[in-house]
């Protein structure tokens, strides 16, 4: 792959993409050295700045801040930063304008509206249980998403290339498929024993749907001259399944897969705030029946920190995948 | 290693009909053709469009039963695709996923049987060296062709069935590719079963010409072109019998 840019490319257009590059060069100029000062002025107005209420962890907040000023002034001298340095600012100055609306003069409603520290705090303290949190959420997500995708492909793979199966599974397939499987969530946990497998259940449903449509509409789109490549040349069935049908109607399985994904997100957040006694969900549902504002935004970080982790992935393993593809989206 | 060791292969065609269901009308395509292929000769099937040159060459291939006839590859019956008889399209149909060098070694990946020297081998009698790892959005019409060229050559095949192979290149891709085209069929010995639009190309390689009739296509003539390689268009004799190849197309004989 790394050699193929030193070829004389017969197509030149795709190799250097001027389109998307900055029409101005970019001044990486002063910008990267205010990045520092920046953080170390949010630092300042968190430190001297008085609270207008006694919140916790305003010290720790400001040494935090003070830390991250630092350090980023000896970071500005590394090339990279430069592109990044001009979001650290703007970081440090929605900081100190959220310390300063809220934590200095509470123009805000509370307990609806924290403050910084507020969601510090909880990180300091109640990091064990926001952890633990993580992981069943994981867990569980982790489970149902897996068996859904695997037999999302699976199914999509009858379905394009087997007219009885077609026959069969096609109906229910658009009978169940485009039901909402929150719909399901009150029947499950009545006629599946355990929480935990209802929310599985449900989970596995959610993201398979939509990779078993577009798996399905992926082998249907393969150009039929692939088949009769490989079968002039004594090409079995597996063969054209596995090496032929998937590796062309990847692009679109992953689509179904990234699909998948987010339903599973969905479904996941609905089992652990109706069901099951654990979880991100869970625990943001307690938090806000104590009125917990705070953990329940810390944990809203974590979900969200947690889901476009999954989602970056998922997008890595698509592009070592796909890598032949002319272009694609890169996350 | 590339060899030549493979001998070429022979088709019979006894009676082939065959056709297709088209809107639950049953269209004949082939009828009553026959043909006797001897091993190493150079065929060139000429027709007007859609007559169903390319429905003959996938029967060949095996992709498709006739629904009459006998047809037989050395006196064996064809039942199914073979590796012995591999067929090149008109378009590369390279798998994009796959890099050159993974789109050669195809048939290999099939069988199981790899021996990357005979795919380097082939790589280079294309001359596609270099290109190994290039991805196939990354080359040419011509070099696609070429990559499909040395994916039907890897595995010393005793029969390339060729649908229009040429038919998509700008025209002096096309004369290189010709010349390769004869110079491969010369050195390996296989026998070739073409299918082409262009007269002159068809005169210019093969070593008989057959001509078919319209849908359902059935043999008009059969012409054996015996002249010496490297023939030159402007051959009187050639010029002369392109002439009458167009005039059984439906050409009138002042074209």
């Amino acid at each position: 792959m790394t050699q193929t840019t030193s070829f004389p490319l017969h197509d030149i257009a795709t190799a250097p993409d001027t389109a998307t590059a900055p029409r101005r060069a970019w001044r990486p100029g002063l910008l990267p050295w205010l990045a520092g000062p920046a953080w170390c002025c949010a630092a300042f107005v968190t430190w001297f700045w008085p609270d207008a209420d006694d919140f916790p962890a305003t010290d720790s907040l400001a040494i935090a801040c003070a830390i991250i000023g630092i350090v980023l002034v000896p970071v500005a001298l590394l090339p990279r930063f430069s592109a990044k340095a001009p979001w650290m600012i703007a970081l440090a100055l929605g900081l100190a304008a959220w310390e300063g609306v809220q934590a200095k003069l509470l123009l805000l409603p509370r307990p609806f509206f924290g403050t910084p520290q507020d969601l510090l705090d909880v990180f300091v303290t109640d990091w064990r249980k926001l952890g633990d949190s993580l992981l069943h959420s994981l867990g569980l997500l982790a489970v149902g998403y897996i068996t859904g995708a695997v037999l999302g492909v699976v199914i999509g793979v009858g379905l394009g290339r087997s007219a009885r199966f077609r026959y069969w599974v096609q109906p229910i397939i658009r009978l169940v498929g485009p039901l909402p499987p929150v719909a399901l969530l009150p029947l499950a946990f009545v006629i599946i024993p355990s929480s935990w497998a209802a929310s599985e259940a449900l989970m596995t449903l959610a993201s398979a749907f939509p990779v078993i449509v577009l798996t399905w509409s992926g082998i249907s789109a393969v150009d039929p001259a692939y088949y009769d490549v490989a079968r002039t040349m004594g090409a079995r069935d597996r063969f054209l399944v596995l090496r032929v049908a998937l590796p062309a109607a990847a692009p679109q399985i992953f689509v179904g897969l990234f699909m998948g994904l987010g339903m599973s997100f969905a479904m996941l957040v609905v089992a652990e705030m109706l069901g099951v006694k654990s979880g991100l969900g869970f625990y943001m549902q307690w938090a806000q029946g104590w009125a917990a504002y705070p953990n329940m935004y810390a944990a809203l970080v974590v979900m969200s920190l947690m889901c476009t982790g999954l989602i970056t992935i998922l997008f890595r393993i698509r592009d070592r995948i796909l890598g032949w593809q002319k272009d694609g989206l890169k996350w | 290693m590339v060899n030549a060791t493979t001998p070429a292969l022979g088709i019979l065609l006894d009676d082939v009909s065959h056709g297709y269901d088209i809107g639950g009308r049953f269209t004949p395509v082939l009828e009553n053709v026959n043909l006797n292929i001897a091993p190493g000769e150079f065929i060139a099937l000429l027709g007007p469009s859609g007559c169903g040159k390319s429905t003959l060459l996938r029967l060949v291939a095996g992709l498709e039963t006739p629904r009459a006839g006998r047809m037989l590859a050395d006196s064996a019956p064809i039942t199914g695709p073979g590796p012995d008889r591999i067929v090149m399209f008109q378009d590369p149909t390279l798998y994009p996923w796959r890099t050159v060098r993974a789109n050669v070694a195809l048939s290999q990946d099939i069988s199981g049987r790899v021996d990357r020297a005979a795919v380097d081998a082939a790589i280079t009698m294309v001359g596609l060296q270099g290109f190994e790892n290039a991805w196939p959005h990354q080359l040419s019409g011509g070099m696609a062709q070429r990559a499909a060229l040395a994916r039907a050559l890897v595995n010393n095949p005793r029969l390339l069935i060729l649908d229009e192979p040429l038919g998509k290149l700008d025209s002096l891709t096309r004369l290189t590719m010709q010349t390769e085209l004869l110079r491969l069929w010369q050195d390996r010995g296989f026998t070739v079963i073409m299918v082409t639009h262009d007269v002159e190309e068809a005169l210019l390689l093969a070593t008989r010409v057959i001509t078919f009739s319209a849908r359902p296509a059935s043999v008009v003539s059969d012409i054996t072109i015996d002249l010496p390689y490297h023939r030159h268009r402007d051959d009187p004799h050639l010029l002369a019998l392109r002439r009458d190849i167009l005039v059984q197309l439906g050409h009138s004989a002042d074209w």
